[in-house]
């Protein structure tokens, strides 16, 4: 068994380095070609290249949080997609042409590079492979749409012209979000398909943001010219600041919950780590069991605050474990905890998974759902484990799981608990 | 609709009034009254009424905020001053439900008012006049029409900042008069928690931008500029209503937790809740910012969500503690501290929740920290803290008067309490007033305790001496 482990982990590392290494190598091989190619050619406009640029640049610096960790650059990416649209540009004398599409490329490649060093310099990851999806995306709609646009049947209205555009610009949206959902499965060892579902649910909002706005600003580069990237730059800031704001709150909000799920800690209700671990490990075993990021969220609210109910007790439960209590003491601090959680108005569905946490998995009159049935299950298993992460302990802890006499824990959820501590040590998790 | 003072009516009449006798001096049918005048008219105010009617709610109750000054300002460019007052003027008939007619009023006139008042600084800033420039009005009536080569829109873009400006300056400073003459005693002017006033600005004057990109858009795609502007308008709609949403969600989760811990202690019900109102009234009235004054009603929420780690038969003991004991109630900042840490947005009011029962003469607690050297936001929430505990029921006493309670505080000002915070509290409690706890009476199952350490009129007895 320990050696399949082991060779799973080498298969899962070596899967992740191919998929990152192959996006990395393919953006880098059409960066530097579009470096090459716009260098011997020489850059056409190179006012409006470097305007462009420095949109770009502009917005890869004020790159955005969006909840689940994920990384955007919507005013980058919207610089990026015009410049690659770009019909017809107003200027004093003469309307300007647009750029060949791999000058394109370099210009949005550099752009996003020297947004991203200040970044780096302050030692922040410079999200690399989220860059490259964008590129790529950004590489897709220029080489697309340039010899499209040369045809005057299509951009001579403009709604055949917008509706091309809106088109690339939704498979360019496309694009990235696939990629960017290939890279999060592997990292967090989740599903592709819900990944993906994920991520669209996640960006959809922006996406369109995005792809509107580059059109607005192809079509009003036509009117005003250049100047258009610095009016319009007042509406993409709002834009920009409201979800980063959002971001910002969810991620406090989190935070929150968190810190004040530790008050049973710190008051001896329970041992000194344990809803956060019981956290950890049940978002690993509900994306294993293929959850969803919403609920997944839940989960997690769900399994941080599982115990807050012991508050109700007067006296701390000698040793702080919930497992050897009787079921009527479970279900009444089962109860009291989702009383307290339904109180806040907004945490309805993470009051219902602890409420039925006390509950069998199997046989009982009414099945738990599945956020339940993994807290209850990976509660034992931190309590079982008792704070050590001997390899035997492990072992021993799950068996003795699967053994369930009681019937009390769903075999789908050991079997995923399994999987997961079998893949990481679960110091690690 | 809410209760108004007879001040905000003459307020509202005197503005209402101001705009129809400018309207009946100024306003003559637009010259260029071609049917195209008309329907751009149309499409813009039906952009303004679509803006207007779904509001961002923000986090204080009475107020929203919507980008529909986009409207105006395109109308400024596309329509002259005219059209732009006509435009805000359609305010009147706003989609928002339970807007009362003086209310509808009163915003048609102030929408009209800056509309009219930006295109005046449209043209005096060095717009183009209207009837707009030669060969404008061609572009605009065959909208697959491009513009050749336009250079125009470039020299607009002065003019067009300088009446936007006027626009978020006429709108927020006529606004601003109407809350003035709505400030009552017992209420107070200032907004509610996260809305910065500074933000609403800035939302407004880049929202404002977008009034330029409507006019230039129409030269190109017609009246469908108006329908595009609204994509990008309703995705940074719903992140701002989710922003709200979600802080409206952290704040009432904070407080419901900050309560569960209390159930372990019958008679400290609604303390932390109080405590946060009142250390909110002092930030107020000594004029801290308001981000900071927010941090300092979450540090008065959580001040003593450390207490759970005092045992409760400590908490329940009668008579004199043991050193051990009240090592263990002193403790509790610490404890406290040690579950917020790391709720990243708490930084200075860690230090507000560390430091709650120092004292000004440096025989406080847990550092024994004197006069400058106990933060801000502690010696606010001490006062708010102690102010509670008085003029709350316990277990060996009643409740205080708020005016005993007062008395006990001034006592203590310089010795216990910073005396700006207590003068500070003192002034506000005479405008918002304090709503006490109700007198309830245990029912038999709840934890009593027999000694409130936060009570600066019974300090804890101990056994020995220290």
């Amino acid at each position: 068994m320990t050696a399949r482990t082991a060779e799973q982990r080498w298969l899962a590392w070596h899967s992740i380095d191919t998929g990152r290494l192959l996006l990395v190598g393919a953006t880098a091989v059409l960066m530097l070609v579009a470096l090459a190619r716009t260098a011997a050619t020489g850059v056409s406009d190179p006012y409006v290249a470097i305007a462009f640029g420095l949109f770009v640049a502009f917005g890869a610096l004020l790159r955005l949080m969006l909840p689940g960790g994920r990384e955007a650059t919507p005013i980058a990416m919207s610089a990026a997609l015009a410049y690659a649209m770009v019909l017809r540009i107003a200027a004093p004398g003469r309307a300007l042409a647009a750029s060949p599409p791999l000058q394109v490329v370099a210009v949005a490649a550099v752009g996003m590079l020297l947004g991203t060093l200040p970044h780096v310099a302050a030692g922040r990851r410079p999200g690399v492979s989220a860059m490259c999806a964008r590129l790529l995306a950004v590489a897709f709609v220029a080489l697309v749409f340039r010899p499209i646009a040369a045809d005057p049947a299509v951009t001579g209205h403009w709604v055949l012209a917008c509706a091309v555009m809106a088109g690339l610009a939704a498979i360019g949206w496309l694009i990235e979000t696939v990629i960017t959902a290939v890279i999060r499965a592997d990292d967090l060892r989740a599903r592709y398909s819900v990944m993906l579902a994920d991520e669209m649910r996640v960006q959809w909002r922006l996406g369109l943001a995005v792809g509107v706005c580059a059109i607005i600003t192809v079509f009003g580069a036509e009117v005003m010219g250049i100047a258009e990237l610095i009016v319009f730059a007042g509406p993409l800031l709002v834009i920009q600041l409201a979800f980063r704001r959002y971001g910002g709150i969810r991620a406090t909000y989190l935070q929150t919950v968190r810190a004040l799920a530790r008050v049973t800690e710190v008051g001896g209700y329970v041992e000194p780590g344990h809803s956060g671990r019981v956290a950890r490990l049940a978002i690993a075993v509900g994306r294993e069991l293929g959850m969803s990021e919403p609920d997944l969220l839940d989960l997690e609210y769900a399994a941080l605050m599982h115990d807050i109910g012991q508050i109700s007790l007067i006296e701390p439960i000698p040793g702080g474990a919930t497992a050897p209590l009787d079921a009527s003491d479970a279900r009444r601090i089962a109860d009291f905890g989702a009383e307290v959680i339904r109180r806040t108005g907004v945490l309805d569905t993470a009051a219902e998974l602890v409420r039925c946490q006390w509950m069998s998995a199997r046989g009982g009159p009414q099945q738990p759902p599945l956020g339940s049935r993994v807290i209850r299950v990976v509660n034992a298993f931190d309590d079982l484990l008792a704070g050590s992460a001997d390899r035997d302990r492990v072992a021993a802890a799950l068996d003795r799981l699967r053994l369930d006499p009681g019937a009390q824990y769903d075999p789908g959820v050991v079997a995923a608990l399994a999987t997961v501590v079998g893949r990481r040590p679960v110091s690690r998790l | 609709m809410r209760r108004l003072s007879w001040t905000t009516w003459v307020y509202l009449a005197a503005i209402v009034a101001t705009a129809a006798a400018a309207a009946a001096i100024v306003a003559r049918p637009p010259s260029a009254s071609s049917g195209s005048w008309w329907a751009i008219y149309a499409v813009l105010a039906l952009l303004f009424l679509i803006c207007d009617s779904t509001p961002i709610p923000l986090a204080s109750r009475h107020s929203a905020w919507s980008p529909s000054s986009a409207a105006t300002l395109a109308a400024v460019v596309l329509l002259g001053s005219v059209g732009a007052a006509m435009v805000g003027a359609a305010a009147v008939v706003t989609a928002r439900r339970r807007v009362p007619l003086p209310e509808r009023l009163f915003n048609g006139a102030i929408f009209a008012m800056a509309g009219y008042a930006a295109g005046l600084a449209y043209r005096a800033a060095g717009g183009h006049a209207h009837p707009p420039m030669p060969g404008f009005h061609a572009v605009l009536t065959a909208s697959a029409v491009r513009i050749p080569s336009s250079a125009v829109f470039a020299p607009l873009i002065k003019p067009f900042a300088v009446a936007a400006v006027v626009h978020v300056l006429v709108n927020h400073v006529l606004l601003w008069g109407m809350l003035r003459a709505d400030r009552r005693p017992g209420r107070a002017g200032h907004p509610g928690p996260g809305t910065s006033v500074a933000l609403l600005l800035a939302s407004d004057l880049g929202f404002a931008a977008l009034g330029l990109v409507i006019a230039a858009l129409w030269a190109v795609i017609g009246p469908f500029a108006a329908a595009i502007v609204l994509v990008p308008l309703f995705v940074a709609r719903w992140a701002m209503a989710q922003f709200a949403e979600q802080q409206r969600a952290h704040a009432a989760t904070l407080a419901t937790l900050c309560q569960a811990v209390e159930t372990k202690d019958f008679y400290t019900r609604g303390h932390s809740e109080r405590v946060s109102r009142g250390a909110g009234m002092i930030a107020a009235e000594i004029g801290m910012r308001p981000d900071r004054a927010e941090a300092v009603r979450f540090a008065g929420m959580l001040h003593d969500v450390g207490k759970l780690g005092v045992p409760t038969k400590v908490l329940q003991k009668d008579g004199p503690l043991t050193e051990e004991e009240f090592a263990a109630i002193q403790l509790h900042p610490m404890r406290g501290l040690e579950i917020v840490r790391d709720i990243g947005f708490l930084a200075e009011a860690l230090t507000g929740i560390m430091h709650h029962h120092e004292r000004m003469d440096g025989r406080g607690y847990p550092m024994g920290f004197a006069g400058d050297e106990i933060p801000e936001f502690a010696r606010v929430i001490a006062v708010a803290d102690a102010f509670d505990s008085m003029t709350s029921t316990r277990s060996y006493r009643e409740a205080r008067s708020i005016g005993e309670a007062v008395t006990e505080l001034r006592n203590g000002a310089g010795s216990q309490f910073d005396p700006r915070m207590v003068d500070a509290f003192i002034s506000a409690l005479g405008r918002d007033g304090w709503q006490v706890q109700e007198p309830a009476r245990p029912s038999g199952h709840e934890i009593l305790t027999s000694h409130d350490h936060d009570d600066p009129t019974a300090p804890l007895r101990v056994a020995e001496s220290l």
